[in-house]
């Protein structure tokens, strides 16, 4: 009986093992394959410069400033709404309320949403709703801004999907300040809004800025809820203002893999793109992962 | 984190304050498959041209043709004629029936794994291949091998004109796998043995083309600059430029450029066909 | 917390101040409900029957659901979204059924036998893979893995439901593993020590122990991993073949809903009736992962709640 319960509780433990191990492989193999394909490629003009040759050839400089202003205007909108979201849930409410409930619900949820529906929001919400709007109040009839595909919008749609990741980054440094700090401060006579703005917000900065790091790191690869609001194919100019469109690095993906004009030719840029993108995503986490473990373990002392 | 405010600040003022450059700037929006194109003439052209800017966006002639109907473009490329209800849309709003320039000509190309030992195919074949009625490349003179169909998604103006002209307005069969882009359709062609796609001939690269005979009995031709000029390849097709007024100034420059032999060589050097 | 407001002194920038906090907080909720309020306006024509193809022929949701092809662009449209459906459940299965005891193992692994270096490459690892922008996976899946799998498995279509699913499952293992292992951290030190105590040696505390016991959970972590694969988009359009077959072979192309909305979406004429379908199929993709999320939550309150009873 012992010894095949020690042969049971061997294979049991290969086996839980052997997760371990297929899933870590089948993660190096991807990045080796996408880099290995990509490196010849990849250079300094690769990322300096604009496609040229009908896109079968050049950089994909455009699509890597269009990238760096979306999550710009994205953070813009998101941060300050997210770390205020996460305060009034840690300082201001009680968490068994169930106005507390309801905004973690909706938190959640907002989280669970598949990236497309964002899109299709942004296009019913901003674009056709907001945005028609807009235009029939500022601009002369006919003349159309932002009822069109833009940058305003895709990066909106894009904060709105970022939101839940910021709000639980940020209170979950709200919860490493020591309690009595806000009550030495309370007690001292502050306000409650001068105890946030002095003790809370400077002690969930690290928060803030895991929170908004992995927003960018997240908003940078998601090509779904940009896809018809804002990405384009192909400009011959970079975007200057909130209403033009911009070229986006994931969108380049999708779109070289799919529509470029040689599909060999190409293969290169295919593969460039596609490792910067990834290494991209990879350095914002793996920055969000070390802000965070230093964050942790001040926490802990 | 002021410094912080500061940069995002100047950035935010940049984006709304910008752009107003005094170039002329034309907007030119539409269909993916003349995109490429569209996009080397403006390349040529700029550079010629420096105070004008040429600004292509895809999307698709059905995008192209509502941004013109919008207001939102000056040119439309559009792969297929605007049906009749897209041009009352534009006289009730523009009080115009718009204008029609064909730019170019495109033979829509068969396209086959090279190691497939079929070479030629009637239209009558296609539309039964299509159709699902022919599921063997055993029956069109090949393999004892299934037919594997890749078309585009039916949003491109390529999947309604295929359909209208060789699947005479017959439905594609459900098996046919839509990929996004006519890249794509080339790239599971080059990698399926077995498998069949169609698309511009411009794209055609790593794969073979199929010849193509209208019947049983008459000969079959490969689309190039003669067969799609003379009409004796059986599928090609006008490519157009719509605008909403006959067009002046600095865009009647840039549509005259177009239709130039200078235009018209990058035509070729793209993988269309001129339109003279 | 909230009881240590000045009490006397309420002030005119204090309550200027939290009232615009709240109103912010409040932006989450604000979003659910519009998201719900504007995919749904788009799709209402459908719903209130209002909805006519090119032909003039009224789009109706038995229509919809009882139509076998999706053909939407035709000279007689149809919209079966039965074979979407079909379509998304197909590979939303077959990711989970290569995820699921994949991320389990692994969170069994990480969270029973571990040693702390191993930890250390583990859940990183994981991170990392949570990280994989979709679009990436979805370029791995179409340009390398459907190549590997129709050589290895000597498949008739290049694209197909296995790879996509596959793909997928590099999507969903996130999840599954960072809950699973959440879940069987959680429980409390009592389970295994008596377990031990009793004489049950470290693989049977796993497996007839904590597992059991961390069974809502996983369930809970199942289901947000069916979500996430049911919405997913970049990786399906890219990796399925996205043909509409109403079969269940795991070997053919499929479309999913996600991919057709991504596909058609930007180019379809603005207020007609496949708009509303797409925008329908939205609202579709929204109360599955809103219902999953409900039923994940219920799973995980409750068995926090059993932890505390239990505890004291």
């Amino acid at each position: 009986m012992k010894p095949s319960k020690a042969i049971k509780g061997g294979m049991f433990f290969t086996a839980v093992l052997g997760c371990a191990v297929v899933i870590i492989a089948m993660v190096v193999i991807v990045m080796v394959t996408i880099i290995h394909g990509g490196w010849g490629t990849f250079s300094w003009q690769f990322i300096t410069q604009a496609p040229t040759n009908g896109m079968t050839s050049g950089g994909i400089f455009p699509a890597i400033y269009g990238t760096f202003l979306m999550v710009l205007t994205m953070s813009i909108a998101v941060i300050p709404v997210g770390t205020i979201t996460a305060i009034y849930l840690a300082e201001y409410v009680s968490s068994q309320s169930i106005l507390a409930r309801f905004i973690r619900f909706a938190v959640n949820t907002l989280a669970g949403i598949p990236s497309i529906v964002f899109g299709l929001f942004g296009l019913g919400f901003f674009i056709e709703f907001v945005g028609r709007n807009l235009d029939r109040a500022l601009l002369p009839a006919g003349e159309l801004r932002w009822s069109q595909p833009c940058l305003l919008w895709a990066s909106l749609t894009m904060g709105l999907l970022t939101l839940p990741v910021v709000i639980v980054s940020v209170e979950e440094a709200i919860k490493t300040i020591p309690r009595d700090l806000r009550e030495a401060s309370l007690a001292l006579g502050a306000t409650k809004w001068q105890t946030i703005r002095r003790i809370v917000l400077p002690g969930s900065m690290t928060g803030i800025l895991t929170g908004g790091i992995l927003a960018v790191s997240r908003g940078a690869g998601e090509v779904a809820p940009i896809l018809f609001t804002g990405a384009a194919y192909f400009l011959p100019h970079l975007p200057g203002k909130l209403s033009d469109q911009f070229m986006e690095l994931g969108y380049h993906v999708y779109i070289m893999a799919t529509q470029s004009t040689d599909v060999d030719a190409t293969a290169g840029i295919q593969f460039a793109t596609t490792m910067v993108l990834l290494l991209l995503t990879f350095t914002l986490n793996f920055t969000a992962l070390i802000v965070r473990s230093i964050m942790r373990s001040r926490a802990r002392r | 984190m002021k410094k912080f405010s500061i940069i995002a600040g100047c950035a935010l003022i940049g984006l709304f304050g910008m752009g107003a450059a005094k170039k002329q700037v034309i907007t030119v929006k539409g269909s993916d498959t003349i995109v490429i194109l569209a996009q080397r003439w403006a390349e040529s052209y700029m550079a010629a041209h420096p105070d004008v800017s040429v600004q292509v966006t895809g999307g698709g002639s059905g995008v192209g043709i509502s941004a013109l109907i919008n207001g939102t473009t000056d040119i439309c490329d559009a792969s297929r004629p605007m049906k009749n209800s897209e041009i009352d849309k534009l006289k009730t709003r523009f009080n115009s029936l718009g204008v029609e320039i064909k730019c170019a000509k495109d033979g829509i190309a068969l396209y086959l794994n090279e190691s497939n030992p079929v070479n030629e195919l009637s239209l009558d074949q296609l539309k039964a291949i299509y159709t699902g009625e022919i599921t063997n490349w055993k029956d069109v003179g090949g393999k004892d091998e299934k037919i594997i169909l890749y078309g585009r998604e039916n949003s491109s103006g390529t999947y309604v004109y295929f359909r209208d002209v060789v699947l005479k307005g017959s439905d594609y069969a459900p098996a046919t796998q839509t990929l996004p882009g006519t890249a794509a359709v080339v790239n599971a062609v080059s990698k399926d043995p077995n498998g069949i796609g169609y698309g511009g001939a411009a794209y055609a690269k790593g794969i073979k083309l199929a010849k193509v005979k209208k019947d049983a009995g008459s000969p079959a031709y490969e689309p190039n600059a003669e067969t799609v000029k003379a009409g004796t390849y059986p599928i090609s097709r006008y490519l157009y430029m719509y605008v909403r007024n006959k067009p002046t100034g600095a865009m009647k420059a840039y549509i005259d450029w177009t239709l130039s032999a200078e235009g018209q060589q990058i035509v070729s050097k793209v993988g269309y066909f001129p339109v003279n | 917390m909230s009881t240590f407001t000045g009490k006397h002194t309420i002030r005119v920038g204090e309550w200027v101040i939290e009232t615009s906090i709240r109103a912010i907080a409040f932006v989450s909720l604000a979003f659910i409900v519009l998201i719900f309020v504007f995919v749904l306006r788009e799709a209402a024509p459908l719903l209130i029957g209002k909805a006519t193809d090119d032909s003039g022929a009224a789009v109706t949701l038995a229509k919809l659901f009882s139509s076998p092809f999706w053909m939407p662009v035709s000279n007689h449209p149809t919209y079966g979204i039965a074979a979407l459906i079909l379509g998304s459940l197909k590979v939303t299965l077959i990711s989970l059924v290569v995820a699921t005891p994949l991320s389990i193992g692994a969170a069994l692994y990480t969270a029973v036998f571990a040693p702390r270096w191993t930890k250390e490459i583990i859940k990183p690892a994981i991170e990392i893979l949570a990280g994989f922008p979709s679009v990436v996976i979805g370029f791995f899946a179409l340009i390398v893995m459907a190549s590997f799998f129709q050589h290895l498995f000597g498949l008739q279509y290049r694209l197909n439901a296995l790879t996509g699913g596959a793909a997928l499952a590099l999507a969903v293992i996130p999840i599954i593993f960072t809950l699973t292992e959440d879940a069987l951290t959680a429980l409390p030190k009592q389970f295994t020590e008596a377990s031990v105590a009793l004489g049950a040696r470290k693989w049977e505390t796993a497996l007839f122990v904590l597992l059991p016991a961390a069974t809502p959970g996983v369930f809970a972590a199942v289901l947000l991993g069916f979500g996430r694969a049911f919405g997913e988009t970049m990786i399906v359009l890219m990796a399925t073949g996205n043909a509409a077959l109403l079969s269940l072979g795991i070997t053919g192309p499929v479309r999913t809903i996600s991919a057709t909305i991504g596909a058609e979406m930007a180019e379809v004429v603005f207020g007609d009736a496949h708009y509303n379908v797409l925008f329908f199929l939205g609202f579709l993709l929204f109360s599955v992962s809103f219902s999953l999320n409900v039923v994940a939550e219920l799973f995980i309150r409750k068995r926090l709640m059993k932890r505390f009873t239990g505890a004291a």
